[in-house]
Order: C-alpha cells, then structure tokens, then sequence
C-alpha cells in the first residue's frame, strides 16, 4: 500500500504545480515528449462547485459562493486513468493535466513527465513566488514594542 | 505501478448533442407505443451492456434518480463503475426505492410489484424500466393498442421474459400507478408505457 500512496503523493504534487501554471507552458513542455494514444473518458466540461469557508479557526462552514471548475478525465491504451480539475472555464487546460495525470501512472512515461514538465514548472512557480514574496517583504515595516521591564 | 482493475470506457462522445437526441427519442417513444425508434450509438459503454440501455442510461440518469440494477448488471464489475463515473446515479438495492432499473437478463426480473408503483397522489414516482431484450425486428408479432396508437399496431421483437405483457397486465388494475417500460436493444428502444395493453392477435 505504501507504493499507491507514494504515487497519490506524486500526482497530488504534480496536481499543485500544473493546476496553478498557464496551459501554454505545460503544453509547450508536453509537445515535445512523446504521448502514447489515449482516449477522453470525459470530454472536456465546465461546471460549478460550491466553495465553502469558515471564519475562525472553530467557526461554523458556510457556504461562501459558487465557482467555475472545468474537468476532464483521459485513459490512456494501458488502462491508466487520468483526472483533471482546474478553476475556470478552460477546458483545454484540465484535459491537459488529465493526461499529464494519467501519464504519471504508466511506468514508462511517469520519469519524463516529473522531470520535463513537473520539475521545471515547479522551479518556476517557486521561483515567481519567491519574488513576489522578497517584493512584498521590501516593504515590510517592523514595530518594535519597548520590553517592559520586571518589578 | 498501480494497474485500473477495471476498463473504464468513455460515454457519449458528444455529450450534450447525444443527449438531446436520445432524450428526443425517448419522448417520442414513449408518445407512440409500439413504434421502434433508432438510438445512436454515440460512443462507449461496457461491454455487457447494449447500446440502447446505454445511451437511456447516460441520458435519463443522473444524481437525483435512484437505480436499481439487477443482478446481472450488479456483476459485471464494469457497468457500477461506469454508471456511476458517468452519470452519478446512486445504486439501490430495494428494486421499490428506484427510480429506474436497469435489466440486463430476464431470468433476474422480479416480480413487476415489487417496484415502486407510485401512488395516487403521485403517479409518477414509479420505477421506470429499463429492459435489454434480444432484438426489436425480429420475433414473434405483439399487437398492441392504448393511447399513442392509432387502433392497433404490431411489434416484432424477441423480449425476454416472454411473459413480459401477462405480467405487464397488473398495470390495469393499478391505474394510475403502474410500472413504464422501455425495451432496448443494440440499434433501437420501444416504449410500452403504462397505458399500452396488449391486443388480442388479428383484432
């Protein structure tokens, strides 16, 4: 059991960098290996979602408002199942991580997906974030409080 | 690696489209009794299930209407699974909770009363039937009469169970309530909804 949740693991990683990274560049990265035929389980379709919310780390859930999700599922000829989920109404995008998804499962594609799609758009997204982190902090301001002496 | 256990097939390769064109087609079947309508066989369905079943089943399913499979469906291991991916109909087991029920083999068919009926108030909340029969061109000739049929018309089909029609015949009694059904095959369905009764041969 330990193998599956390793592999959930992986897909769940590789899932936070696509979903978050523009379809151009996974598409860009994805053209130039090679894709095994595969076939949609789920044409590409958009719906909505209901996002709910708490205020407070022991605040009641509520429901805060409805959002566009986009889905697609992909099987490749091995029998590898892929899913995609991505917010907004870009559909070509989550059939694109559907099949990255179900690539990651097949043994023989996994290794060249993680490592020319998965990892550099990983380093990128850090990267952007990292940035736009160090912009933020620049601007940071400290307040010191005086110590307030014992006795 | 994990391999799938199961084949997962894809469902209508036009979704809406496909749908409105079954949907179309059940209507129609359904205002005209007896008369065999083309379904199109627009994508993937598992393997022991017909086209026609399939493509009611992706189009009339959904999250709100219980199904009830029998036991030859409950089997396969191929046909929850897609059901469920494709349509998110929760399965029961008390054929009388459904709202549809799918059957594959007649011999699993229990008795009709055992299904929802509906009730006076609510005629409509009553199992409709989903039946795979053998063929809906050749067979021997069912006369049929009832509203949507204008005097009498002829249906040449193999259904199984060939009893279907006697056990069909608790609908008159039960009027309003009573079970709907749709015969369906590779290419075609037939509706016999509740109103349709089974004419004596040559009247």
């Amino acid at each position: 059991m330990s193998g599956d949740t390793a592999l959930q693991e992986k897909r769940r990683d590789a899932m936070k960098v696509l979903s978050h990274v523009p379809a151009a560049e996974i598409e860009t990265r994805m053209a130039a290996l090679p894709v095994p035929p595969h076939q949609d389980l789920r044409a590409p379709e958009s719906g909505l979602v209901m996002v709910r919310g708490r205020i407070g780390g022991d605040g009641a859930p509520f429901n805060l408002g409805e959002a566009t999700v986009s889905r697609a599922a992909v099987r490749l000829q091995g029998g590898q199942v892929g899913f995609g989920y991505v917010l907004g109404r870009d559909g070509g995008k989550a059939r694109l991580i559907a099949l990255c998804d179900a690539l990651l499962q097949s043994s023989d594609h996994a290794q060249a997906i993680e490592k020319e799609v998965v990892a550099p758009l990983r380093a990128r997204m850090q990267q952007e974030r990292d940035r736009s982190a160090a912009e933020a902090a620049a601007t940071r301001v400290d307040f010191y409080t005086m110590v307030r002496g014992e006795g | 690696m994990t391999a799938m256990t199961v084949e997962l097939q894809p469902g209508f390769a036009d979704k809406v489209l496909s749908a409105q064109s079954t949907f179309r087609m059940v209507m129609e079947a359904m205002a005209r009794p007896g008369h065999v309508m083309p379904v199109d066989d627009g994508g993937g369905r598992p393997p022991s299930m017909m086209a026609g079943v399939a493509a009611i089943a992706l189009t009339l399913l959904d999250q709100d209407t219980p199904l009830w499979l029998d036991a030859a469906f409950a089997r396969a291991p191929d046909v929850g699974t897609w059901l469920k991916f494709h349509t998110g109909a929760p399965v029961v087991t008390r054929p009388d909770l459904a709202g549809f029920a799918l059957v594959a083999a007649s011999e699993t068919l229990p008795d009709l009363t055992s299904f929802a009926l509906g009730t006076p108030e609510y005629p409509d909340r009553s199992t409709t039937l989903i039946l795979q029969v053998p063929s809906l061109s050749t067979g021997p000739t069912f006369h049929l009469r009832g509203p949507g049929i204008d005097g009498v018309t002829s249906l040449a089909a193999t259904i199984e169970p060939r009893d279907l029609f006697a056990r069909l015949s608790i609908n008159e009694a039960l009027f309003p309530r009573g079970i709907d059904v749709i015969l369906a095959d590779d290419q075609s369905l037939v509706a016999i909804p509740r109103t349709t009764r089974l004419s004596p041969a040559g009247a």
